[in-house]
Formats: C-alpha cells, structure tokens, sequence
C-alpha cells in the first residue's frame, strides 16, 4: 500500500510546477496550462484524501473541478483570442491597459 | 496487488509526471508544452486508478487530455504565433522571484503534509470509485451542485462565444 502522503507530496510538487510556470512564463496559453496543472494537483490531493478515509465525496468534488476547469479554459482562451485580436500579442506583460500611467 | 507492486507502479507513474509536468515548463514551442502536459494528463490518470478512482480516471482522460487540450491545441494554431513572440521568457531576476516563490509554497505545503497524522488507506468496499458508487454520490448528496454544474457550463458556452466573436 502506498501511504498517503506520497501522493500528497506529488500533489505538491504540481502545484509548485503550476505556480513557477505561472509566475515566470510570458506565454498567456502557457500560462493556462500551468493553472491546469495546478488543477489537477488539487484533484490529487481530494481524491489521496478520499481514498484515505473512504469517503466517496472526494470524487464528487474531482468530477466538479474537472467540470470547472472546462469552463475556465474555454472562456480564458476566448479572452486570450480576444486580446490577440486587438493587441497582437499573447505576451501577459505586454498588455496593461489598466496600469498607471 | 501487492505492496511492492503497487509501489513500483506508483514510480513508475510519478517519475514521468513530474517530468512532463515540467517539460510544460521549460518547452520554447507552445506546441510542445501542450503535448507534455497530454503526457501528463495520462501518467496522473495512472495515479487516479491506483487510487481505485476509476471513474475520474476515465473522465481525466476523455475530458482533460482530449477536450480541453485539443482546445488548447485549436487555440495556438488559430493564432499562429511567429517566432519572434514564442519562447521568450521574463528577465532572469523575475524567473529567479517566480522559481524561489514557488519553491516556497513548496516548502510550506511539505511542512503541513508532515504534519498530518495517519498514512495508512481505508479498506474500501468493493465498487469504490466506479460510476456506480459516485454517481450515487452526486445524484443525492451533490444534486445541486451537480445541476449549479450545468448551468455553469452553459454560461461558460455563451461567454466563449460572446467574448471571441468580432460582431455580434
């Protein structure tokens, strides 16, 4: 049997992949993919914890963040295809229309 | 299966997802990324079944490796990046800020799985995780949250298509 917290601590070590591409990346479809991997560590640890304690809930709570995601990801490269168009660029740090001047 | 087995194949599983975990990282074609993190989407769905999560197993590999990245996919195609606007990372003293910063989230997240108590598993009974046992789940105790789900979706669908057309 594999203790729990083996998969929490890949759990972690995802989530921290997901932070650093999301902090150092300039790619806003990469960025995207690094928040989906930071998903998918959430859904490592509800479904490590659920089967720690038997519960079936986790799944129910992993289904719904599998469900969510979908969502984020069709609206988010929507916006992403929306500031192509009146940019030209994906470059997250190249657009900061709301900044101070 | 026994325990050595089921150690062996949790290695086997988690060494090449954290390294297609951070092919996504350190890829300079978008293309590439993509494809690792459909790497890393299957070897995380093996984790989900040694886990007897079946159900979310299957679901991680119809939904996430095949809708959303093939989504992903359309995406980087549609926009046909030039080479001058791919691959181009922040300045060092940023990526160094990003890499320490989650590196320390790391390190705290570590802390609290360390103090945690109790690592053995539950036996669970048999079906556990199977689409039986958790859609009986969501049909009772999750049925609002599940149809809250629909409705989500739905909205998601209208804002897709309402922030990426030109004229409406």
């Amino acid at each position: 049997m594999v203790p729990v917290t083996h998969y929490l601590a890949l759990g972690a070590i995802l989530f921290a992949l997901g932070i650093a591409g999301v902090l150092v990346k300039r790619n806003a479809i990469i960025v995207f993919m690094s928040i989906e991997l930071m998903l998918n560590a959430a859904n490592l640890t509800f479904l490590a914890f659920a089967r720690q304690t038997g519960s079936p809930s986790g799944h129910a709570i992993a289904f719904f963040v599998i469900a969510v995601a979908a969502a984020e990801a069709a609206v988010g490269l929507a916006i992403v295809i929306a500031v192509y168009r009146s940019r030209g660029t994906v470059a997250v740090d190249e657009v900061d229309g709301l900044r101070d001047p | 299966m026994s325990d050595k087995a089921e150690m062996v194949l949790f290695w086997v599983f988690a060494l090449p997802l954290i390294a297609s975990a951070a092919g996504v990282l350190v890829a300079r074609n978008p293309v590439h990324a993509a494809m690792s993190l459909v790497a890393a989407f299957f070897f995380l769905a093996g984790i989900y079944v040694l886990l007897t999560a079946h159900l979310i197993a299957f679901l991680q590999v119809i939904v996430y490796a095949g809708a959303i990245m093939v989504l992903f996919l359309f995406v980087i195609m549609l926009l046909s990046l030039s080479d001058a606007e791919l691959g181009f990372d922040r300045m060092s003293a940023l990526k160094v800020a990003g890499i320490a910063g989650a590196l320390a989230v790391l390190a705290v997240v570590v802390m609290a799985i360390q103090a945690t108590s109790g690592q053995g598993m539950a036996q669970v009974p048999e079906g556990y995780g199977t689409v039986r046992a958790v859609g009986r789940v969501l049909f009772t105790q999750y049925l609002l949250p599940f149809e809250a789900t629909s409705v989500l979706l739905l909205v998601a669908i209208v804002g897709a298509v309402v922030v990426s057309k030109q004229r409406i």
